[in-house]
């Protein structure tokens, strides 16, 4: 039988990295996510399926590490907050750059700057819109659940490897923090050395029985060829929208309105709709749980059934643009948000609602 | 069934981690669970305070603006979350430290002087159980024996010696409700 535990979303990040057979994390502590790493040092998984975990001497080192490890072809890894994750993107750009697989994790506090230790959402556009420099994307999944974050790690590394690009788990301080029931995924092995031969043949791994070695970098001087590389990356970008787009709709068949949230502040939307629809208000809710690539197809066709169109995001409207080219100005798409630490309740959502719609709730 | 809870006071007071014990016999009982803290730099000393949510049925938001029942513990707490327990829920106060009294009508108040009785337990530490009795003895949400089996599962193994007084406590509280 499948075993139920209680714990928090940063806990649950650890748990399913062990169990998925990753071969490395390398981090650095911040608030609100230093429970992965200190949930990695407690479960020591060192001794057990010989996971490496180290805390580096700073996020940079961290990332680099990461670099180095994906290189390789083994699965790695990197969790941070805000600003550690902003001390991270060269080497993000970097990892996109040379067709590496790894997985990040954000889970977002309030900014700019070292900002507050309170949940956000205002690292929308650092995750969405590339982060580095260059024309790249990231994979960006956005769990609303501690179950999400246990099965985003699995999700996001398998997803990570299929396309050769880094991924990146965008949580916030709340799913980060909170507790709640769990099931975590079984326990995989790592791959072993011939595996990752196999199903990994551009990694540097030595001259091997290939009889060259294979090179890893992100560099290219001669500007024809770098041209072509861009041409590559944008054909896995293109890919990957039309194969990996991921939503949730909730209330959505009869709604007149319709939220757009992503992550924990779906759920607090969620909880405004049911109260709405008490008073026979009738508001959906559609949840981008990839927000890169992000639901535009599925918005746009949901757009002509309502009247309005409400983004709720613990920012100043950051994912509120993307709904906004999804719509291309077919209904009104207005914006709610909480910054700076602050979480919004399903009162304040209401109340927006009602302002923005002239509905009476 | 529902129970919408929030514990509020200081750092130090063990307001999480009755919480968590209060979410680990709702997973006991087979319940759906949210445990929420205020997280941050509230140590001992700052406000501290989570909001716990026991279903059975799937829990949309974490984050609540009103509560079936509140538990203060001081008087930051009581300015804050009386005003937010749902008419007809449950308000349990600790009356020391307390200067303005609850004044709401429309709610079950109800003091419970676990600081006292902790002192006369000669066991601070066994406070917040003290008060986890007297939810409990209000709103019997979940079984005594599930919390006892929620203990056993919060506390590390080296303190299971203690929990004998925690199940002491908690029949405390029980009795001062």
């Amino acid at each position: 039988m499948e075993e139920v535990k209680l714990m928090k979303g940063n806990e649950a990040i650890a748990h399913a990295a062990i169990r998925y057979g990753v071969d490395g994390y390398f981090g650095y502590p911040i608030t609100p996510q230093s429970e992965v790493l200190e949930t990695l040092a407690e479960l020591k998984p060192w001794e057990t399926t010989g996971m490496t975990v180290l805390q580096a001497e700073s996020e940079v080192a961290a990332i680099n590490m990461v670099y180095g490890g994906a290189a390789t072809g083994r699965a790695v890894m990197t969790s941070s907050s805000s600003p550690g994750v902003s001390l991270k993107q060269e080497g993000i750009s970097y990892l996109a750059a040379s067709e590496l697989p790894a997985l990040i994790v954000n889970v977002m506090r309030g900014g700019p700057g070292l900002g507050t230790i309170q949940p956000s959402q205002s690292d929308y556009f650092q995750a969405t819109k590339g982060g580095g420099h260059g024309d790249y994307h990231l994979i960006v999944l956005a769990p609303a659940t501690v179950q999400e974050m246990a099965d985003f790690v699995a999700l996001g590394f398998d997803l990570a490897f299929k396309y050769r690009t880094p991924a990146m788990i965008l949580a916030d301080g709340v799913v980060g923090q909170m507790m709640e029931k769990v099931v975590l995924p079984e326990q995989r092995r790592r791959r072993t050395d011939e595996e990752l031969r196999q199903q990994c043949p551009w990694a540097a791994c030595g001259k091997d029985h290939r009889g060259h070695r294979n090179v890893v970098t992100s560099l290219e001087l001669d500007s024809a060829k770098m041209e072509v590389n861009n041409l590559r990356f944008q054909r896995t970008y293109a890919e990957i929208q039309k194969n990996e787009v991921r939503y949730q709709e909730y209330y959505t068949e009869d709604a007149e309105y319709l939220i757009v949230a992503f992550g924990s502040v779906a759920r607090i939307c969620l909880k405004a709709i049911e109260e709405a629809r008490e008073k026979g208000v009738k508001i959906g809710l559609i949840r981008p749980i990839t927000l890169w690539p992000f639901p535009t197809t599925r918005i746009a066709e949901l757009a002509k059934q309502v009247k309005g169109i409400l983004t709720v995001e613990l920012n100043a409207g950051q994912m509120i643009e993307d709904v906004r080219l999804a719509v291309e100005g077919s209904v009104p798409v207005r914006h709610f948000g909480r910054m700076g630490g602050i979480v919004p309740n399903p009162g304040e959502v209401l109340t927006a609602l009602t302002e923005h719609f002239s509905l009476t709730i | 069934m529902k129970e919408e809870i929030v514990i509020a006071g200081f750092g130090g007071q063990g307001v999480l981690s009755m919480g968590k014990i209060l979410a680990y016999a709702g997973l006991m009982d087979n319940l759906e669970v949210t445990w929420m803290p205020s997280y941050g730099p509230e140590q001992r000393g700052g406000t501290a305070n989570v909001t716990v949510i026991l279903s059975d049925k799937p829990i949309s938001s974490p984050v609540l603006d009103s509560f079936d029942t509140a538990v203060v513990l001081n008087q930051q707490s009581l300015d804050k979350f009386e005003s937010k327990v749902k008419p007809g829920g449950t308000l349990i106060y600790d009356p020391s430290g307390i200067h303005h009294l609850p004044t709401r009508t429309d709610i079950t108040v109800v003091a419970v002087d676990a600081t006292t009785a902790a002192i006369e337990m000669k066991n601070s530490k066994t406070y917040n159980m003290i008060l986890l009795g007297a939810l409990l003895k209000l709103r019997p949400i979940v079984d005594t024996d599930a919390v006892i089996r929620g203990l056993k599962k919060t506390l590390p193994e080296r303190h299971h010696h203690l929990l004998p007084l925690n199940e002491q406590a908690l029949r405390k509280g029980m009795e001062l409700a």
